[in-house]
C-alpha cells in the first residue's frame, strides 16, 4: 500500500481535506441514534483492512501535513511536549513500540535495524535516517518521547502507574481537544478529567480506571471519543483559545456544510514493558460535515445525535452557541428511515437520502448560556 | 466496533516456551531458564514483574505466578526460580519433580503488581527468603539505569542463601545479608531512621516481615506511599463447597486441593485474573446468596468488603457452606 | 475564629483539612497571615510535638509572631514574603529525612507553593496536611501567556501579565500550585461580563 501523501495546511488558509478513502474509513464515532458516556473499551488488536483501526498506529494521508502543523505548534510553544524526570524511561518504551510497529506494519515507509543497542531507524517519508544508542539520551537530538512523536501522528500522554492509580507525567499534545498539558501535568486519572461533566456521576472514571490499571502487557485497548471543531483546526488548545475561540462565531447556514468539523479521537491503551507506564496515543481524525454527510447514513445519525444530546454535554463540547445551525444543516440529511446498528457507513446497504420526506424537527430547545 | 464492549480475557496473553535449563540453587530453591521455541526474542519487561506459569499435571492445569528473576534487558531468555513447598497443593512440587529441559510449557507475558516508584530518589529493598524473587530483576534494571539502591536479605542460614553469594559479588557495597540461624536480624528501626526524603522503601518476604516493616514505616511517620510490598498468596487446600454459578447456570464443587477460580475454569467458565494470588483485583465476583462462611484470603478487598458478604475473590478465598455467585 | 467552607467543586480541587499532630521525628510548619491560628491549634492539641517543630510564618500584616515564639519550637522564622523565605524552605527540605512531618496553613497560594516545594522534594502531597485560614483569594495562572497573577477576588480578572480577561476555573494544578484562568471574551472580544467578588 502506498500512500499519497496531502499537500495540506491545518491553519491559516485550512487546505485540509479528505480523499474519497479518507471519508469511507473515516472513524464514525456512533453506533447508535444516541450518545451518552460509556466505558466503550475494545481489544485493539487490529480491524478490518483499511480501516483506522487495522494497525496499531494509524498512518495517513494526513501524516507530513500533522507533523508539520506539530513542528510549528512546538516552535510556538516548547510547553506543548513535557516529561517529568522519571518518565524518560517510559519515553524509551515509547519509541520502541512505535518504532517496532510502524517498521512491521508499514514496511515501504519506515525501517528499524536493531544491532544490540545501536539502532538505526529510517522513516522515508520525513526523509530522517538515525543511527542512535537505545536507552542513551545523548544520542538523539530530542529526549526519546519527543523524538519519536515529532514522527508520530495524534497526541500521547504517558500515564506513570502506582499506588493504583494513574498519573499524567508526560506528554506529546498539540492537537488536543481543549486541555493544557502544562497545566494538568503531573494530575491523577480523576483529577485531570475533573472538568468533564456528567461522567463522574456515572462512575464512568471509576471504573474506566479500573480498567485501565489493568491492561496487561500485550494486549492494548482502543476507544474513540468526539468533539466538533469549526475548521479543520488541530491545534484546540486553551492555550490558543483566545485566538481560536472567535472562529466558532464565523459559522453561517452557508457554510455550516465545509466549515464545521467532526472531531473524532482514536484513543488507544498500551502497556508499557520496561516502565510498567501506560501510553495513551490520542489520535485525531476530522471531517467537514459535508463529507461526513456522503454517507447517507452518518448524515441521518449524526443529525439524531447531536438533536438528543443533553445540554451540558453540548456545552463541555464547546458547540452550545452553534447546534441550531448545525442542526439545521444535519436535518436536510435525515429522511427518518432507519439507521443499520454499528459504526461503519455501509453504503452499499443503507438507502439513499429520499429528499421527499425529510425530517425538519429540530428536537429539544437549546440553551444559549456559555458557562464555565 | 459494532459489538458492545469486549471483556478483557482471563489472564495475559500466554507465551509458548521450551525449558532451556534446570539450576537448583540449593536444597530448596531451583532456578527454571525458558527460551523461544521460534528464537525469537522475549518482550521486554519491568522490575519486579511476574508471570503465570502454566503447569499440565495429567488431567489438571495449574497456574502458578512467579516472579521473573532475569534481566529485563536480556530478552533471550526468561528465568524463574521456585521455591520447593512440600505443604503445598503441588505446583511447586511439580515444577522440581516433572519437568525436565527440552519441555514446552506456556507462560503469560509479565504483569507488574509491584513495579519500582521511579520517583525515588532511593530504594531500599528488603528481602526475606524466597522473597528475594522480585528484587533480582529490580536490581538489573536499576543498575541499568544507574539507579540508588540498597539491599537487606534476610536468609535462614547460610546453605539456604538464594542469589546471596551472587548478589555480593556483583554488589559488595549494596547488599546487606542477614542470617537468622546466627541471630542476626534487620534492624528496621535504625535502617528507617535517616533515611533521605524521597527514599521508598519495598519488602517482600513471610507475611509477618511484611507487616512489620510497614508498622514501623508507619511508626516513623513515612506516607504509605512510600511503602511498598508484594505477597503472593499460594490458595490454601480447605473443605470442599459448593457452588451455583448463576450466570452460567451451573452448580459447580470445589475439591479440597483446588482454589474457586480453578473449579470455576475447570468447569469451563471463562474467569478474568492476572495474579492468581489475591493481589490484583481482576477475580472480583459479586456473591448473589451465601449460606455459611467466607475464608477471606486476599489482599484485594478492604475489611469493610469482606465482611459485606457481597464480595469474594476466588483465586485465593474459600467458604464454608453452599453459595451463589454471579459468574 | 470560624473557617471558610468552600462550597463543593470538582475533583481537582484542593480540598483542605484540620492539622492533626502526628508521628514523626521532625515536623515543617509553613503558614502565612491566619495560618497562624491553625498552627497554634495545633501546639494546643499536642505541645510535646512543638520542640522537634520549625515555623517558617509569613505575618502578611497580622500580629501572631509573638504567640507564636511564645511555643518553644525548635526554629522559628519570621519573615517578610514567601519567596524571601524560599531558599531557607528549600534548604531545609534537602536535608530533611524520610518521616518528616509538614502542616501547611494559611491562604491557598501560600498552601499550594508550599506544597509544591515539598512536593518536589519528594514528599507525596497525600501526606502533607493543610488547613486553610484568612483570605480565599486565589492563585491564577493565565492558561494563555502563562502568568501567575497573586491573590485574585473578582471573577472575571485581568491578568497581570497580558491583560485578557479570564474567567476564574476550579480546576487547579499542584505544580502550578494555581487555578486556571481562561480567555472570558474570546468568541466575543469585548464582551466580558462585570466582575463579581468571588463565593459572592
Amino acid at each position: 500500500m502506498t500512500i499519497q501523501f496531502n499537500e495540506e495546511t491545518f491553519r491559516d488558509d485550512y487546505s485540509f481535506h479528505n480523499s474519497a478513502r479518507a471519508i469511507k474509513r473515516f472513524p464514525f464515532p456512533f453506533h447508535e441514534d444516541s450518545y451518552m458516556y460509556s466505558v466503550n473499551m475494545e481489544q485493539h488488536r487490529g480491524g478490518p483492512e483499511g480501516s483506522v483501526y487495522e494497525n496499531r498506529f494509524d498512518v495517513d494521508e494526513h501524516y507530513l501535513a500533522e507533523m508539520r502543523d506539530r513542528a510549528m505548534v512546538l516552535a510556538d510553544d516548547p510547553l506543548r511536549c513535557q516529561s517529568l524526570p522519571h518518565m524518560t524511561l517510559a519515553g524509551w518504551d515509547l519509541l520502541e513500540v512505535i518504532m517496532v510497529s510502524k517498521s512491521e506494519d508499514y514496511p515501504d515507509l519506515f525501517e528499524l535495524h536493531r544491532d544490540g543497542d545501536r539502532w538505526r531507524w529510517i522513516n522515508k517519508p520525513m526523509g530522517i535516517d538515525d543511527t542512535f544508542t537505545f536507552l542513551d539520551e545523548t544520542t538523539l537530538p530530542y529526549g526519546p518521547m519527543e523524538y519519536i512523536t515529532r514522527q508520530a501522528q495524534g497526541d500521547f500522554c504517558i500515564l506513570d502507574q502506582r499506588d493504583e492509580m494513574l498519573w499524567m507525567d508526560a506528554g506529546m499534545i498539540t492537537t488536543q481537544a481543549d486541555w493544557s498539558l502544562d497545566f494538568d501535568i503531573g494530575m491523577n486519572f480523576f483529577e485531570w478529567h475533573a472538568p468533564v461533566p456528567l461522567a463522574h456521576e456515572l462512575g464512568i472514571f471509576t471504573r474506566a480506571l479500573k480498567f485501565l490499571l489493568n491492561i496487561p502487557q500485550g494486549a492494548p485497548a482502543r476507544r474513540l471519543n468526539w468533539t466538533m471543531t469549526v475548521n479543520p483546526l488541530l491545534d484546540t488548545s486553551p492555550e490558543n483559545y483566545h485566538k481560536w475561540g472567535i472562529q466558532k462565531t464565523s459559522l453561517t447556514p452557508e457554510n455550516v456544510g465545509s466549515k464545521q468539523h467532526l472531531r473524532v479521537e482514536l484513543q488507544t491503551f498500551f502497556r508499557l514493558p520496561r516502565s510498567n507506564a501506560l501510553v495513551f496515543p490520542i489520535r485525531c481524525y476530522l471531517i467537514a460535515f459535508q463529507d461526513l454527510v456522503s454517507m447517507p447514513k452518518w448524515g441521518r445519525r449524526m443529525h439524531r445525535v447531536l438533536r438528543e444530546l443533553p445540554d451540558e454535554l453540548a456545552t463541555y463540547k464547546g458547540f452550545i452557541d452553534n447546534r441550531p445551525m448545525m442542526l439545521d444543516y444535519l436535518s436536510k440529511f435525515d429522511d427518518g428511515q432507519p439507521t443499520s446498528p454499528g459504526v461503519w457507513p455501509d453504503p452499499e446497504t443503507e438507502p439513499p437520502l429520499n429528499t421527499e420526506i425529510r425530517n425538519h424537527t429540530d428536537g429539544n430547545s437549546v440553551d444559549h448560556n456559555r458557562s464555565a | 466496533m459494532n459489538t458492545p464492549p469486549q471483556k478483557s480475557r482471563p489472564g495475559a496473553e500466554q507465551i509458548p516456551v521450551v525449558v532451556s535449563a534446570i539450576v537448583p540453587l540449593n536444597d530448596l530453591v531451583t532456578r527454571f531458564e525458558f527460551c523461544r521455541p521460534d528464537g525469537q526474542e522475549f518482550p521486554p519487561f519491568s522490575g519486579g514483574a511476574h508471570t503465570v506459569v502454566e503447569m499440565r499435571d495429567h488431567d489438571r492445569t495449574r497456574l502458578n505466578p512467579y516472579s521473573l528473576t532475569s534481566d529485563p534487558s536480556d530478552s533471550s531468555i526468561y528465568a524463574i526460580s521456585v521455591r520447593r513447598d512440600e505443604q503445598g497443593r503441588g505446583g511447586s512440587l511439580f515444577m522440581h519433580r516433572s519437568v525436565s529441559v527440552g519441555d514446552a510449557m506456556n507462560i503469560t507475558y509479565p504483569v507488574n503488581l509491584f513495579s519500582l516508584d521511579l520517583r525515588a530518589k532511593k530504594h531500599l529493598f528488603l528481602a526475606g527468603g524466597i522473597g528475594i524473587t522480585p528484587f533480582m530483576s529490580m536490581i538489573a534494571q536499576l543498575e541499568r539505569m544507574t539507579g540508588n539502591w540498597e539491599l537487606h536479605y534476610s536468609v535462614r542460614n547460610e546453605a539456604l542463601g538464594t542469589y546471596v553469594d551472587q548478589l555480593r559479588y556483583k554488589y559488595p557495597n549494596k547488599v546487606h545479608v542477614y542470617y537468622s540461624d546466627q541471630n542476626q536480624r534487620i534492624g528496621l528501626e535504625q535502617l528507617l531512621d535517616g533515611q533521605s526524603l524521597g527514599t521508598h522503601v519495598y519488602v517482600c518476604g513471610p507475611t509477618g516481615m511484611i507487616d512489620q516493616v510497614h508498622g514501623a514505616a508507619a511508626a516513623a511517620g513515612w506516607p504509605e506511599e512510600h511503602t511498598h510490598s508484594e505477597e503472593f498468596l499460594a490458595p490454601q487446600p480447605g473443605k470442599p463447597f459448593e457452588v451455583r454459578l448463576c450466570k452460567s447456570e451451573l452448580t459447580i464443587q470445589v475439591g479440597e486441593n483446588e482454589s474457586l477460580l480453578e473449579a470455576i475454569e475447570r468447569s469451563g467458565v471463562d474467569a478474568p485474573y492476572l495474579c492468581r494470588g489475591g493481589a490484583c483485583g481482576q477475580c472480583e465476583t459479586d456473591v448473589i446468596r451465601a449460606d455459611g462462611e467466607f475464608v477471606h484470603r486476599d489482599h484485594w478487598l478492604d475489611d469493610e468488603q469482606h465482611s459485606s458478604g457481597q464480595k469474594i475473590m476466588p483465586c485465593v478465598s474459600r467458604f464454608l457452606g453452599t453459595l451463589e455467585l454471579d459468574r | 475564629m470560624s473557617k471558610f467552607q468552600f462550597p463543593d467543586s470538582i475533583l481537582s480541587r484542593p480540598v483542605y483539612g484540620t492539622l492533626a499532630p502526628r508521628q514523626g521525628k521532625s515536623h515543617l510548619m509553613i503558614a502565612d497571615a491566619e495560618g497562624a491560628e491553625a498552627i497554634l491549634d495545633l501546639a494546643a492539641r499536642d505541645a510535646g510535638l512543638m520542640s522537634n517543630s520549625h515555623i517558617i510564618y509569613i505575618p502578611k500584616g497580622t500580629d501572631f509572631a509573638p504567640k507564636l515564639g511564645a511555643l518553644s519550637v525548635a526554629q522559628l522564622y519570621v519573615g517578610p514574603s514567601y519567596e524571601a523565605s524560599l531558599p531557607r524552605l528549600r534548604h531545609v527540605l534537602a536535608n530533611a529525612h524520610q518521616g518528616l512531618q509538614v502542616y501547611l496553613a494559611g491562604t491557598e497560594g501560600l498552601i499550594g507553593q508550599a506544597q509544591n516545594e515539598a512536593m518536589r522534594a519528594g514528599i507525596s502531597p497525600t501526606s502533607i496536611q493543610t488547613e486553610h485560614r484568612g483570605s480565599v483569594a486565589r492563585r491564577m495562572q493565565c492558561v494563555h501567556c502563562k502568568g501567575i497573577t497573586e491573590d485574585v477576588m473578582h471573577d472575571p480578572f485581568q491578568c497581570a501579565h497580558c491583560g485578557l480577561h479570564l474567567f476564574v476555573r476550579d480546576h487547579y494544578s499542584r505544580r502550578q500550585a494555581a487555578y486556571q484562568g481562561v480567555c472570558v471574551d474570546a468568541e466575543d472580544p469585548g464582551s466580558a461580563p462585570d466582575p463579581v467578588e468571588l463565593y459572592s
